[in-house]
């Protein structure tokens, strides 16, 4: 029977939802108390399962996060001690935890969303392999399971699952630590951070193999980090990255026509691009480019905030995009951000302009065996009535390209310059 | 913590280097010692004789056999060490980052397993 005026019981589905919104922060909270992380993960499992138990009959308590926290600190110090029958050691270290996480357990907001920080940067860490760094991060701050970590990057899930074991073991055994980057540090761990967001955005929005144009899953969890990130910590790359992705996510729906082929920036119908998200990436660039700092990722947002922008195709503001592309070179040069600039030289000057730019880039032997590469020659050619050599472009890019819808728009390309020369 | 900084670089260098460029480089690295012994990192350290001297012993079926040169024959090689006491990781790489060869070679930071 229940008393009046108490709380209704939480159904599974309450329990649920908390478990969605809390269990990643509670889960960097018990990393830092418990200082590792197979023992915090088995705290969190604990701490869910005794919520599942307990709330039922008693509610919800008022503050569901503290609660998981202390009775996670709590039942992984209670198995040491049971454990410590068998191993002396674990004793030592049940009392050491107690004292030591006792002290470090004020539960004030800020501290724990710092935890979350230092779970990013620990995850991230330039002294683990590239490789593990994204499926950690993917693990142990987005949540997700070694299966789908696997599924996404297209890997047997065994190979996903070695690769978060030695990097636990790397963790503990250099003993890497679990705290945010000193300011000395931070732009270059800040940068490693944001390659492992962009990586796993890039990996869901153009899958480098296969047939599946968009893993969207893995899209939103990239925007996801980008979010936390810039809550976190709003500096003008961290605001430029969030505002890249938003941007490139905007236009998600109309890259795509329902046969699953591609459609490129210019042919594509504007009026399905996600408006409320261009504008909050649009807003995002704005903040970045007031910092006076921007760096990589915010001047490749710039432009696409640009293409966001334009009300169709022909709007375009070309210049402003060769401009910014000049700026970015600047400041990152590397061949595929020539390549780009080579194609919005293009589209602000006529095709021969750009072409000359990318055999450049080919004739010092750059980029050769790059799909897109091609393709834009062959595009480029096409635009300036270079039939043959834009056929041969086509064919090379054929050769090169891995993944079924770019392969299909390449093909039909080539298809109509037979038909019509 | 301790952890060990094996300092490679190549050799051909200290051999082509100006007298006073070589000087200066020791002028770095007796500063540097003395900076980590005032900071508590340092427990040990030294230069090694260069790879001609070295000699790799193995014992197969009992019997030893030595050979002339360093173990692997690589682009880099070992010139030198520190031990060090760092808090973690990040505190070794600080100090990994400001042995004097880093600039030019590479450090491996290695931590020291623990023997109970």
């Amino acid at each position: 029977m229940t008393d009046q005026g108490e709380v209704p019981p939480p159904g599974q589905g309450v329990i649920d939802a908390i478990y969605r919104a809390e269990s990643r922060r509670v889960l960097a909270t018990l990393i830092r108390l418990l200082g590792d992380f197979d023992l915090a993960e088995e705290a969190l499992h604990d701490a869910f399962l005794a919520a599942m138990e307990q709330w039922p009959r008693t509610g919800v308590p008022s503050n569901p996060r503290a609660w998981l926290v202390s009775t996670g600190r709590f039942k992984a110090i209670d198995g040491l001690r049971k454990r410590a029958r068998f191993d002396a050691a674990m004793a030592d270290l049940a009392d050491l935890l107690e004292t030591e996480s006792a002290e470090a357990l004020a539960p004030g907001a800020e501290l724990i969303e710092d935890d979350q920080l230092r779970l990013i940067f620990t995850c991230c860490h330039p002294a683990l392999p590239p490789d593990a760094r994204v499926a950690l991060t993917l693990r142990e701050v987005c949540g997700l399971g070694t299966e789908e970590i696997a599924h996404a990057f297209l890997l047997p899930a065994p190979t996903v699952a070695q690769r978060i074991v030695r990097a636990k073991a790397k963790i503990r055994d250099a003993r890497i630590p679990y705290q945010v980057p000193s300011r000395p540090e931070l732009p270059d761990r800040l940068d490693t951070v944001l390659r492992v967001i962009y990586l796993v955005f890039n990996e869901g929005y153009s899958a480098s193999s296969g047939e599946a144009h968009t893993r969207h899953d893995l899209c939103s969890e990239a925007i996801r980090l980008g979010r936390l990130l810039v809550a976190l910590l709003p500096d003008a790359e961290t605001m430029g990255l969030l505002a890249l992705m938003l941007l490139h996510e905007s236009r998600s729906a109309s890259r795509t026509s329902p046969m699953g082929d591609m459609i490129l920036l210019e042919a594509q119908d504007r009026s399905r691009w996600n408006r409320p998200q261009i504008a909050e990436g649009i807003a995002l660039v704005e903040r970045a480019l007031a910092t006076r700092k921007v760096g990589p990722y915010a001047l490749q947002a710039a432009i696409a905030a640009l293409h966001g922008e334009a009300t169709d195709a022909a709007a375009t503001d070309w210049r402003e995009i060769a401009g910014l592309y000049s700026v970015l070179y600047r400041l990152a040069p590397s061949p595929v951000v020539e390549l780009n600039q080579a194609v919005a030289v293009a589209m602000r000057d006529g095709p021969e302009a750009g072409l000359s730019r990318i055999d450049t880039i080919l004739a010092r032997g750059d980029l050769a065996d790059y799909h897109l590469i091609h393709a834009a020659k062959a595009d480029l050619c096409r635009r300036s009535g270079r039939l043959v050599e834009a056929k041969a472009s086509y064919v090379m890019a054929l050769g090169l390209v891995k993944q079924g819808p770019e392969r299909r728009y390449l093909e039909a390309r080539l298809q109509e310059l037979d038909q019509n020369g | 913590m301790r952890y060990l900084c094996l300092i490679y670089d190549e050799e051909s260098l200290w051999q082509t280097r100006p007298k006073a460029e070589a000087e200066q480089l020791f002028g770095e690295y007796r500063a540097f010692t003395e900076g980590i012994q005032q900071s508590g990192h340092y427990v040990g350290g030294n230069p090694l004789q260069p790879t001609p001297t070295a000699s790799t012993v193995r014992v197969r079926n009992g019997k030893v056999s030595t050979t002339d040169g360093p173990f692997a024959e690589t682009k880099e090689q070992l010139g030198g060490y520190y031990l060090i006491e760092a808090k973690d990781l990040n505190d070794a790489i600080q100090v990994a980052s400001r042995i004097p060869s880093a600039k030019t070679g590479s450090i491996e930071v290695r931590p020291i397993m623990e023997m109970k």
